[in-house]
């Protein structure tokens, strides 16, 4: 049963050491995972691993950013913040699965894209435009499920899919709620308060129109129970990935057009 | 979100001659003065640095659109309050009263030196340019039109983003309007980007960069986050020029660099070379 939380209990939760990264889920929801690298324009970024595995038997290509468990894999994966070259690698591995007929499934935790001088070299804005516009029109069954924080167009960049999933406490946010108090009342301090009002919560994604599944999480949170969790995820994936594959690739198409198309809200 | 971009001083002499009377307003960029009559003939361009300040929408339209060639979509559309943000109508219902403006974009059709567009104009005077539901689906509508009709489109973006007061509703309409242009992109027509100040955040990491061409006027900021985040990570002052127009076109993301007196021109010669030319005499 889902537990009731404050979303900014929730947001204590998905910080909590030991919550499970995605180097913890895939050993228990897919085989025969190779990981790739690289953008083939730049450079590898750590923030972003992909690759190829098998889901019930069935390749499928994954992709997704990655936190680490401890400062030292924080370090290198910079805390789960890609550069241009990690939404570029992820926009690669998608036209590979593209190619090769493979559904794409999309892990998102991320607190935002980097923000620094190498990034703004490099096209931030650029290539995570890209990624938004080309998996729109990718003509592949995606799915993507929000792990943990789902921080800006940073994690909007793997966002672009045919059905969304949250874990039950995660957060999908328009900014992170730190940076969404120092930006409008010039005051981080009131994180708190910004993450009461934002309305960042798997619920709150469902009732918006922007996820349409919410995966329970065991008592007490994803890191009491590894194996649970993992069984949650991959419950829900084997039941997704092979209905969306059964359909014709024009009507998903334009599903998702739609799905996005249609949120909004205004008055004329 | 932004600083405040003119800060216009009043220099009042208690003098009866009208010169000394002279309004001025400071450049953001090089910090001089510039007599506001001077500044406004110039289409405000700082005479000094050459800064291309910040347009309204109408003043846009009418150095850009042939006259009274302009056909606006959607002018009553307005934004609701998708998460009933505090003071958000509020703050709308003055803005609306300030500027006569419903949101921050104005899209419709025109014509440029006879050639028909899809003309859009996002004013940083709403709520500094950001994209909320309005945008968003203003900016959708203008390409799906253009699509339909077999038009091209030129987008005038300026923007501090996504819009803070409408959530993560703001966040998706960056995949709304991509998805649009990608679109409008697949039916072989032509998008022209022009960034002017400022072009950043939810709008640079969308619609504005995904132009078949990019232009951007001079000295304008583009960016994806803003500088004074980047300082925070990093610790230290950026060098002036971080950011600006002339920096993203060094680093590859702005095709070319064109003056606001040429901008007509500029994008009548493109529209022309992609097959947009005009409609013969006579036909509607």
């Amino acid at each position: 049963m889902e537990e009731k939380r404050s979303a900014w209990e929730r947001l204590q939760l998905v910080h909590t050491k030991g919550r499970p990264t995605i180097r913890d889920y895939i050993p228990l929801i897919f085989t025969d995972f190779y990981e790739m690298h690289g953008d083939r324009l730049f450079g590898d970024d750590k923030a972003v691993i992909g690759g190829i595995a098998r889901l019930d038997g069935q390749p499928v290509t994954i992709i997704a950013q990655v936190k680490g468990r401890d400062i030292n894999e924080n370090k290198t994966c910079n805390f789960a913040m890609p550069h241009p070259e990690g939404y570029r690698k992820a926009l690669r591995l998608a036209k590979q699965a593209e190619k090769f007929h493979r559904p794409v499934i999309c892990f998102i935790d991320t607190p935002g894209a980097f923000c620094g001088v190498a990034a703004e070299e490099r096209g931030q804005g650029e290539a995570i435009a890209k990624n938004i516009a080309e998996f729109m029109t990718l003509r592949t069954p995606i799915i993507s499920i929000v792990l943990g924080e789902g921080g800006s167009g940073g994690a909007l960049a793997l966002g672009v899919c045919d059905e969304l999933a949250m874990l039950e406490n995660a957060e999908y946010s328009v900014l992170s709620p730190r940076g969404f108090a120092s930006i409008l009342w010039k005051d981080a301090s009131r994180e708190q308060e910004a993450s009461e009002i934002m309305m960042i919560t798997a619920e709150d994604m469902v009732r918006l129109g922007v996820a349409e599944t919410i995966i329970e999480e065991p008592l007490g949170g994803a890191h009491n129970d590894l194996d649970k969790i993992s069984e949650n995820i991959k419950e829900y994936l084997s039941l997704k990935i092979p209905e969306k594959c059964k359909k014709d690739i024009d009507v998903l198409l334009k599903e998702r057009y739609t799905k996005f198309r249609k949120i909004g809200e205004f008055t004329e | 979100m932004f600083e405040d971009f003119f800060n216009v001083v009043k220099k009042r002499f208690n003098d009866t001659s009208d010169e000394d009377q002279a309004e001025t307003v400071k450049c953001p960029r090089c910090q001089s003065s510039i007599i506001l009559s001077r500044y406004e003939e110039l289409h405000r361009v700082c005479p000094n640095c050459n800064y291309h300040g910040r347009l309204s929408a109408k003043e846009r339209i009418s150095i850009t659109a042939d006259k009274d060639s302009f056909c606006e979509f959607d002018a009553g559309m307005k934004s609701c309050n998708p998460i009933d943000f505090p003071e958000y109508a509020e703050k709308q219902a003055e803005l609306r009263e300030s500027t006569g403006l419903n949101d921050a974009v104005v899209t419709g059709t025109a014509t440029i030196k006879g050639s028909p567009v899809v003309l859009g104009i996002m004013d940083s005077r709403y709520m500094m340019g950001s994209m909320g539901s309005v945008v968003g689906e203003k900016i959708t509508r203008a390409f799906e039109y253009a699509a339909e009709h077999d038009l091209p489109v030129v987008l005038f973006t300026a923007s501090g983003g996504a819009r803070m007061q409408e959530g993560i509703v703001s966040l998706m309409q960056m995949a709304k309007t991509s998805g649009a242009v990608k679109m409008h992109s697949d039916t072989g027509n032509l998008y022209i980007t022009v960034m002017t100040d400022p072009t950043t955040g939810g709008v640079t990491a969308s619609f504005a960069s995904l132009g078949d061409i990019i232009i951007a006027e001079p000295k304008v900021l583009i960016g994806f986050a803003g500088r004074r985040v980047i300082e925070g990570t990093i610790k230290q002052r950026l060098p002036d020029d971080f950011q600006l127009a002339e920096f993203m076109h060094e680093k590859g993301f702005v095709d070319m660099i064109v003056e606001r007196r040429k901008m007509r021109s500029v994008l009548s010669h493109l529209l022309k070379l992609h097959g947009y030319v005009p409609k013969p005499e006579g036909e509607v």
